[in-house]
């Protein structure tokens, strides 16, 4: 094998992608932009949108309480709650976010709690409504604390402790570093990523150096030159691969960046330093590096097959046609592993893409599972060589290469 | 030297089943000469050329290229060959230099012999005023000229040319004739294709006529005069072709 005809092939691709608008854009504009603007962009607009909701003094409808003044002062000393007397249709401006939520305290409320008769408080709210939300967790807190406060009273006067009521403590510890929680949680999203950015930086010079070259008519000029069509698949598979990683790897690098930023953005507003240890996400070299590696052979195997799809297309415009369903076949399987309770499983690691995608999860945690590692990597491997023989193979026919 | 040996190239068609394009052709073509295959639209003449330039592979037959065959060795074939249509497009984003130097390496040129030759090549043809463009800015002329450029720039013995003047203004059609014609003077083997009589009669030293895949006669203009008594080219070329174009139409 002449690996100067491939290289030739390969540095003549390379300057004609460089030099094409619509390649920069797919392999190095989008994912350079999509991960700041998802992550940053998104994470701001939530963050302020939340900030804003938290400022407003919502408006609570009181139901009752007449002869519950205690209570009733209780919930009117409420900081940033609005207390207001009932009027008709309350229900109706529940829903038409007039006011916020409404509390019913029932007749003879304060009396039967008095004389230790069972009652009900009802909160009503606007289920999923953030602000809603906000205003009956306040008045629900309150509630509570009213309650507990009645408890402790009630075996104080019968001369009990506390821990008649609760005789242990039960306590949840989480002894994961905050690198491993948060990713676990955004793991299967980078792996989500990774994958889908390999596909789509790979999908448009696979379809410009097949179908795009028959179209604009230079397949016969190439194929009249001396090279090898192996040498010659070969460099348009190269130059595939590398926009393929180049996409991967620019997403990587745009994912650490915006990760960075938005955590740092989060700390820095007022609420946001809970949230923001959670969606710091390091991304050290060792992880990055692993996550490249893993998706060095799904990258093969996206580069030979979206190139041997493409070579059946007689113009472009047909071989998006073919290509844009494929887009469909890999994001399946990598929303799968985003599904909770989805890991790795001896069977699971020899599914394309899936595998790839559940490892990126556990890689992205720190976890490192030498065995499924060690599994996905040959299997995918073996995928993609099958899929660049077949590619090679599919050069060589002319029925591939003059349909008609 | 070209020497083509029963050259078959047979397709299947879902619709029309197996279709002989080009049937039992031999002929030979010397240096020096030119070899003007003759022929209607869809007659095997493109087939034929690109059998010999090895971008098709014939199903029967052979063909020997500078003593190399078409079917076991169609890289040194290859090497020794300049094939040139109005299908042969340039690559766009490349500029005319570029395209130029791109085949020479693929053809195995160091790069001191390929600048050589690339501006032997640019100041031959007049090219250096567009040398830097890209070539999706050349005008039609100095696509052709580059086209042709591409075809030099490893200097092959034998020139294949596949209706090289289709769809050109005549400006650009004569620049065509005349590296043809030039080829022919530098000794070269030159077959070329076209269904234009008048390009045939100016250049061609051998005349082959093609209808049906079949290479249905051979010779020298004289010789096909003297044969068919006419004087046109057209009018051989009808009394040539007719049986076998009304057979064909029957069937």
């Amino acid at each position: 094998m002449s690996l100067r005809n491939v290289g030739i092939v390969y540095r003549k691709e390379l300057t004609e992608a460089i030099r094409d608008r619509r390649t920069v854009i797919s392999t190095i504009l989008v994912p350079l932009l999509l991960f700041p603007v998802l992550s940053v962009g998104f994470g701001s607009l939530a963050v302020v949108l939340v900030g804003k909701a938290k400022e407003e003094v919502p408006k609570v409808m009181l139901r009752g309480g007449e002869d519950s003044p205690v209570v009733v002062d209780g919930l009117k000393k409420l900081d940033r709650i609005e207390i207001v007397p009932e009027t008709a249709g309350w229900k109706d401006q529940i829903i038409n976010k007039e006011i916020r939520a409404a509390v019913e305290i029932p007749r003879g409320f304060q009396a039967d709690v008095a004389l230790e008769k069972p009652d009900t408080v009802n909160i009503y709210n606007y289920e999923g409504e953030l602000k809603s939300e906000f205003a009956t967790d306040k008045i629900e807190k309150y509630m509570k604390e009213y309650r507990d406060r009645v408890v402790k009273d009630r075996l104080a006067a019968k001369n009990l402790p506390d821990t008649v009521l609760k005789p242990f403590e039960v306590k949840r510890e989480n002894v994961a570093p905050p690198e491993k929680v948060s990713g676990a949680a955004f793991g299967g999203i980078i792996g989500y990523m990774v994958i889908l950015l390999c596909m789509t930086g790979a999908m448009y010079p696979a379809m410009d150096l097949t179908a795009g070259e028959k179209e604009r008519g230079t397949m016969e000029t190439i194929l009249s030159s001396p090279i090898s069509r192996m040498h010659l698949v070969l460099g348009k598979f190269f130059l595939i691969l590398t926009a393929a990683l180049g996409t991967a790897a620019l997403s990587v690098l745009s994912m650490g960046v915006s990760f960075s930023v938005l955590g740092h953005y989060t700390s820095q507003s007022a609420g946001g330093r809970e949230a923001a240890a959670g969606m710091i996400l390091k991304l050290g070299p060792a992880t990055v590096l692993s996550v490249f590696l893993m998706a060095l052979p799904i990258a093969v195997l996206f580069s030979a097959v979206l190139m041997t799809i493409a070579l059946f297309a007689k113009t472009y415009k047909e071989a998006q046609s073919y290509l844009t369903p494929m887009t469909f076949v890999v994001i399946i399987p990598a929303i799968a592993a985003m599904l909770p309770g989805v890991e790795l499983t001896p069977k699971l690691a020899l599914i394309p893409i899936l595998n790839v995608s559940l490892l990126c999860k556990e890689l992205v945690a720190g976890t490192y599972h030498w065995n499924y590692i060690a599994i996905i990597f040959s299997s995918t491997c073996v995928y993609a060589a099958a899929a660049l023989f077949i590619a090679i193979k599919m050069f060589q026919r002319e029925s591939v290469l003059f349909r008609s | 030297m070209i020497e083509a040996r029963g050259l078959s190239k047979r397709f299947q068609d879902k619709k029309r089943g197996e279709i002989r394009a080009v049937d039992n052709v031999g002929f030979t073509c010397q240096p020096g000469k030119i070899y003007g295959l003759l022929g209607a639209n869809g007659a095997g003449k493109t087939t034929t050329l690109r059998m010999l330039a090895t971008i098709l592979e014939p199903t029967d037959g052979t063909a020997i290229i500078c003593g190399h065959d078409v079917v076991d060795d169609p890289e040194k074939v290859r090497a020794n060959v300049g094939f040139l249509s109005t299908a042969t497009a340039l690559y766009r984003r490349l500029t005319s230099q570029e395209f130029v130097e791109y085949f020479g390496r693929l053809n195995g040129l160091d790069e001191a012999t390929l600048k050589k030759r690339v501006d032997d090549i640019f100041n031959r043809l007049d090219m250096n005023g567009f040398r830097d463009r890209r070539c999706d800015k050349l005008s039609t002329g100095m696509m052709q000229k580059t086209s042709i450029a591409r075809t030099l720039v490893h200097d092959p013995p034998v020139m294949i040319f596949d209706e090289p003047t289709n769809g050109l203004d005549i400006m650009t059609a004569r620049t065509i004739t005349g590296f043809i014609r030039e080829c022919r003077n530098n000794g070269k083997t030159v077959i070329f294709s076209t269904h234009i009589m008048s390009e045939v009669e100016k250049l061609c030293d051998t005349i082959g006529i093609i209808q049906s895949g079949k290479l249905l006669v051979e010779g020298s203009l004289p010789q096909l005069r003297d044969k068919y008594g006419e004087q046109d080219l057209e009018e051989i070329f009808v009394k040539v072709v007719t049986p076998h174009f009304v057979a064909e139409e029957n069937n």
